[in-house]
């Protein structure tokens, strides 16, 4: 028997990474929200890693904030450390990283969950789904509570039938032993959502007093200011380092030597694990002729002594981990806090999903983060955002929101996920972007603030000074091309002292900056200076100018995209009625119901001809329609 | 990519009728054809107008062919976009060659049965006839398929799966360097690691171009060229060649020229003895046209044979044939040793240089076996093997080819100019995936494999 708890607009179940932005968003949106968690105390938890970012990673940071996300400016408020990273790099690569106070991340999300207008949470277990005719229309939770929806977001992260690994020790838990989703998991199923096993896993946390940091290498946050939100203007300056060591032959044969009282390694049908995060027993086996692997040491927070010890995530029987960490200089004395553990999980295969994240099988009900086989906080808050905004404009009545792969990072991995699927828990990687050039730490306002500005999470404030900043970029390029300098002494010193060669005749300072030993600061020297301008939009210009042959080079690869995308492939489509596909490409087409040709054109075992024919048959019913 | 291009074939059935034709559609039809062609200004002729000339090869100002080229303007076409057909009357080696230019001048090769599908979309063919389309689609892309894996080498694919491994690996270890900044197991790759594997890249590349221009040459023949005064033995030679080597005589009329081309196979080496019909009647062609034109017209000769009289002493006739073949391949034949020796042979030697001087008697039958055995060592020079001269011949896969090299020198200008690697990364991706449309493989995820195996990465 269940009672009727309440009607609301979006229902979100999970609090991790992608239910905050997803109910946030909601919210924010208009639309009446409630959060259901297994755990108050665990809002926006980070069971793993502690810390946020990263190469690709952290650009989806941006792009999440850029689209009126809360990531950002909570990790600008708690972090113990952060860096700029790939700096010798081009900007197209460079992303920053933060280490998180975990405890400070998680109250201070809290908060601002709390705070947030049209949003309830509440600690509930979800059982099952209210589905009729194909629409989801509420859960129902362990309580018996009815709460009814008009869409439902499942963030369930690692929960769904989550069992921890470690050694010949097993159960089912949630991550950190939180308790495991069981019966929304088999409810999923019921209805006919086809599921897949994954695994991931995380190391010891080791005692900060019991570690001698004089035998290991200090790794210091930046000097320099930074925030991942382009409204954070206040920094903390009060940084934590993070300490470097290493695995030693003594580890390696540790792990040898109890190869076989390993989880994952006992010969056991197991889950699939991720080849970018793999245990350090995996690495001593496929790598074997490596000598050392590193371990860095990352505190867990200001208040804490835990110390995660990154790159030794394994699932290893306890005593064989206190071992190996006794090999490992700095820590031969480090006392285990927590031990490492794997953690198996259920996943939607991900292709069963819309672009939208709207499952296709049951309208109004959506998945986002590593529910979806993902892993990875930031590629989680990257879903729960485009979840939230297209729950609500689903509710709102309007058409769904889909970032294509030259907007955003989040646009490459929703697309490679609802595309091609995953076979392993899926990382963002800057290799996976086509248009890495054009999808950069520091455009992502100029890519994505529009968006949110019309989806209604960017306010009139935020906007009127992002237009702002757009308007001075232009004008300072449109500046610099009509500046004309002469090969003065003071332009030949500037050019000297900044390592380029000295200029032969005269030439447009637009020009000049594309030089690469040449920055906006260099330029500035020699020309009338512009006060009007701030170091981001300096910042811009310069790239925009520097790089402007490839930037249009891609935009013009991006042109040619945009024009398959746009021929969208008629939902009532049927494949079995077009001649001439391919089995394996009907059969694939059948399954993924791609949007449009472009992304049907994506799908692995879709070849160009089947695109041909599917155009010829597209453009076939438009002739036809045309005719009535 | 699609319905904006312009896109080429050769649309006559290959290895059948004298003439072939290449088609142009799309927008740039009309002024890719204006850029090659020599005669009319073909922006300026009327629609459905057909046009006498010669298409000339931009980059080597060569004429590829004499040809006949039919302007059809949007809309009243088979595609409904502007149309220009070239009718080529050279056989299958010239119809290639034109395909060649006209994709160099930025034409892509049609995709099968791309031409229809486009008078599909753009309304020429009606509702009824689109599930024909699509079976011509399908019928097309099997055969294409199967036709390109026959003309896919062995040893052409396993080179290249080669250098794009190569090429991965590089990228791999960039994107390494990007993904993981903190990853200290490979140095971080360097501007100088990056130019020298571009560097070696790019000359495998380049290699296997030139070793298409050879393969080219086995098929076509190595255009050979006779000259010398009257009456020297140039008949003879000709003769002698032809039949110490069971020449195959084609007759290709041409509705321009009748030119009767002999091919002859010597030790291994196919030669085409061009403009026989000249030779034969002993006329002169430096004598007749001057030492500048001359030259332009033995430029196009692959291989010279400049015959000398022994019996003679040299002329200023002769040193103006020196001096018209100065720069290309040739060999100096000194006829008649049977007779009273006028000719100084020193002086021979020191305008010959290194070509190598050959004396025979034709008459007696002398020294042909060494004229043959030079003809063979100044085409096998160098580190081709003659089995490798099949390697390419494919022109889809060369014009990949030249994108990939193109790519390269891209990245190759980049890592000059210093820019980022993830940036020089760029165009060294791309020639990875040109070398893969060779192979047919364009599978993406490659990349993310390589960078799995190739490096331990992991928290």
């Amino acid at each position: 028997m269940t009672y009727n708890a309440g009607q609301y607009d979006v229902i979100v179940i999970g609090a991790g990474h992608a239910g905050v932005e997803a109910g946030v968003a909601a919210a924010r949106m208009g639309a009446k929200t409630l959060m259901l968690t297994l755990n108050l105390d665990t809002i926006a938890y980070m069971p793993c890693n502690p810390s946020i970012g990263g190469p690709a990673k952290g650009i989806v940071v941006r792009e999440v904030d850029a689209l009126g996300g809360v990531m950002a400016k909570v990790i600008d408020k708690t972090y113990i450390q952060m860096r700029m990273l790939n700096t010798r790099k081009g900007p197209a690569v460079q992303a920053l990283r933060a280490q998180a106070d975990k405890a400070l991340y998680s109250n201070e999300m809290k908060k601002v969950i709390e705070n947030e207008e049209n949003l309830t949470i509440r600690q509930a277990m979800v059982e099952k789904l209210i589905v009729e005719d194909g629409v989801c229309k509420g859960v129902i939770t362990e309580t018996h509570a009815a709460y009814y929806g008009k869409a439902v977001i499942i963030t369930t992260g690692t929960y769904l039938r989550g069992k921890i690994l470690m050694g010949d020790l097993e159960y089912e838990s949630g991550p950190n032993n939180q308790r495991p989703s069981i019966n929304l998991s088999k409810n999923l199923e019921e209805l006919g959502i086809q599921l897949v096993r994954f695994k991931t896993g995380t190391p010891p946390r080791v005692k900060s007093q019991t570690i001698d940091y004089s035998k290991t290498e200090i790794q210091p946050g930046d000097e320099e200011a930074r925030a991942f939100s382009y409204e954070t203007t206040e920094f903390i300056t009060d940084q934590i380092p993070c300490w470097l060591t290493y695995t030693n032959e003594t580890t390696h044969q540790v792990i040898n030597d109890n190869l076989g009282l390993s989880a994952m390694y006992s010969g056991m049908k197991r889950g699939t694990g991720p080849r970018y995060c793999p245990s350090i027993e995996d690495k001593i086996v496929r790598f074997h002729d490596k000598p050392r692997h590193q371990i860095f040491l990352e505190p867990e927070g200001r208040n804490t002594e835990e110390v995660y010890v990154q790159g030794l995530s394994t699932s290893l029987p306890e005593s064989v981990q206190h071992e190996m960490i006794k090999s490992i200089p700095g820590l031969e004395n480090a006392e285990i806090m927590r031990p490492g553990y794997a953690i198996e999980y259920d996943a939607v295969v991900p292709t069963q999903l819309w672009p939208s994240l709207e499952l296709k099988k049951i309208s109004g009900l959506f998945t986002a983060g590593q529910i979806n086989g993902t892993s990875g906080y930031e590629e989680a808050a990257g879903q729960g955002i485009m979840a939230g905004i297209n729950a609500a404009r689903k509710v709102q009545g309007k058409e769904p929101i889909i970032l294509d792969r030259s907007q955003a990072y989040i646009g490459v991995l929703i697309d490679d996920l609802v595309t091609k699927g995953t076979n392993e828990p899926y990382r963002l990687l800057t290799s996976r972007a086509e248009y890495r050039l054009l999808l950069r730490h520091d455009n992502a306002d100029l890519r994505l603030t529009e968006i949110g500005y019309e989806v209604g999470l960017i306010n009139e404030e935020r906007y009127r000074r992002f237009t702002e900043k757009k308007h001075l970029i232009e004008e300072e390029k449109r500046r610099l091309n009509k500046i004309v300098i002469k090969p003065t002494e003071e332009v030949q010193q500037m050019l000297n002292e900044a390592g380029a060669s000295p200029l032969k005749e005269a030439i447009k300072v637009y020009d000049l900056l594309k030089r690469p030993e040449l920055g906006y600061a260099d330029i500035e020297k020699i020309i009338e200076k512009n006060d009007a301008l701030t170091d981001e939009v300096k910042e811009q210009v310069e790239i925009q100018v520097k790089y402007e042959g490839y930037i249009k080079k891609a935009k013009e690869q991006v042109e040619r995209m945009l024009k398959m995308e746009d021929k969208k492939i008629p939902e009532d489509i049927d494949y079995d009625a077009i001649p001439g596909l391919a089995t394996e490409a009907r059969e694939k087409l059948k399954k993924i119901r791609p949007l449009s040709v472009g992304q049907a054109s994506r799908i692995s075992g879709v070849n160009p001809a089947d695109i041909s024919i599917l155009l010829v048959y597209i453009e076939q019913g438009n002739i036809a329609r045309t005719a009535n | 990519m699609m319905e904006t291009d312009t896109i080429t074939a050769i649309s006559t059935p290959i290895g059948e009728g004298a003439i072939a034709i290449v088609r142009l559609s799309g927008p740039e039809a009309i002024s890719i054809a204006a850029t090659i062609f020599t005669g009319k200004n073909l922006h300026e002729v009327e629609s459905h107008t057909i046009h006498y000339g010669k298409i000339i090869d931009p980059e080597s100002e060569e004429v590829a062919d004499e040809v006949m080229v039919s302007v059809m303007r949007a809309p009243k076409t088979f595609t409904r976009e502007d149309v220009v057909e070239i009718n080529c009357h050279g056989g299958m080696v010239a119809v290639n060659r034109v395909l060649q230019i006209v994709l160099d001048q930025g034409a892509r090769i049609a995709e099968p049965g791309e031409f229809t599908k486009r008078a599909f979309l753009n309304g020429r063919i009606d509702l009824s006839q689109a599930e024909a389309v699509m079976d011509l689609i399908r019928a097309k892309t099997d055969k294409a398929m199967n036709v390109a894996l026959k003309q896919m080498d062995g040893r052409l694919s396993s080179l290249i799966q080669r250098l794009r491994q190569d090429l991965l690996e590089t990228v791999a270890h960039v994107e390494v360097n990007i993904d993981y900044p903190e990853y200290d197991d490979v140095e971080e790759m360097s501007h100088e690691m990056m130019r020298k594997k571009t560097k070696e890249v790019h000359e495998e590349i380049q290699k296997l171009l030139s070793v298409a221009k050879q393969g080219k040459i086995l098929r076509e023949g190595l255009a050979t060229a006779i000259i010398g005064r009257p009456n020297v033995g140039k008949s003879s030679l000709m003769n002698t060649l032809v039949q110490e080597n069971k020449a195959i005589v084609t007759d290709i009329p041409g509705t321009t020229r009748d030119i009767i081309e002999e091919y002859v196979n010597v030790k291994g080496v196919p030669l085409r003895l061009v403009d026989t019909a000249g030779i034969r009647e002993t006329e002169d062609i430096v004598e007749k046209i001057g030492v500048e034109r001359s030259r332009k017209v033995l430029k196009e000769s692959d291989l010279i044979l400049l015959v000398l009289n022994y019996n003679e002493p040299l002329s200023d006739e002769d040193r103006n044939l020196f001096e018209a073949v100065k720069g290309l391949e040739y060999i100096v034949i000194v006829n008649k040793t049977d007779l009273e020796q006028k000719l100084n042979m020193d002086e021979v030697r020191e305008l010959a240089g290194e070509k190598p001087v050959i004396a025979t008697s034709l008459v007696r039958e002398e020294g042909v076996e060494q004229l043959e055995e030079a003809i063979r060592n100044i085409f096998f020079a160098g580190e081709i093997e003659s089995g490798d001269l099949t390697y390419v011949s494919n022109v889809r896969h060369i014009q990949l080819l030249k994108k990939a090299a193109k790519a390269l020198e891209d990245a190759m200008e980049a890592i000059e100019l210093g820019m980022p690697l993830d940036v020089i990364q760029i165009d060294v991706t791309r020639t990875w995936e040109f070398l893969g449309e060779i192979i047919g493989d364009t599978a993406s995820d490659a990349l993310i494999d390589q960078l799995f195996s190739q490096f331990c990465l992991g928290k």
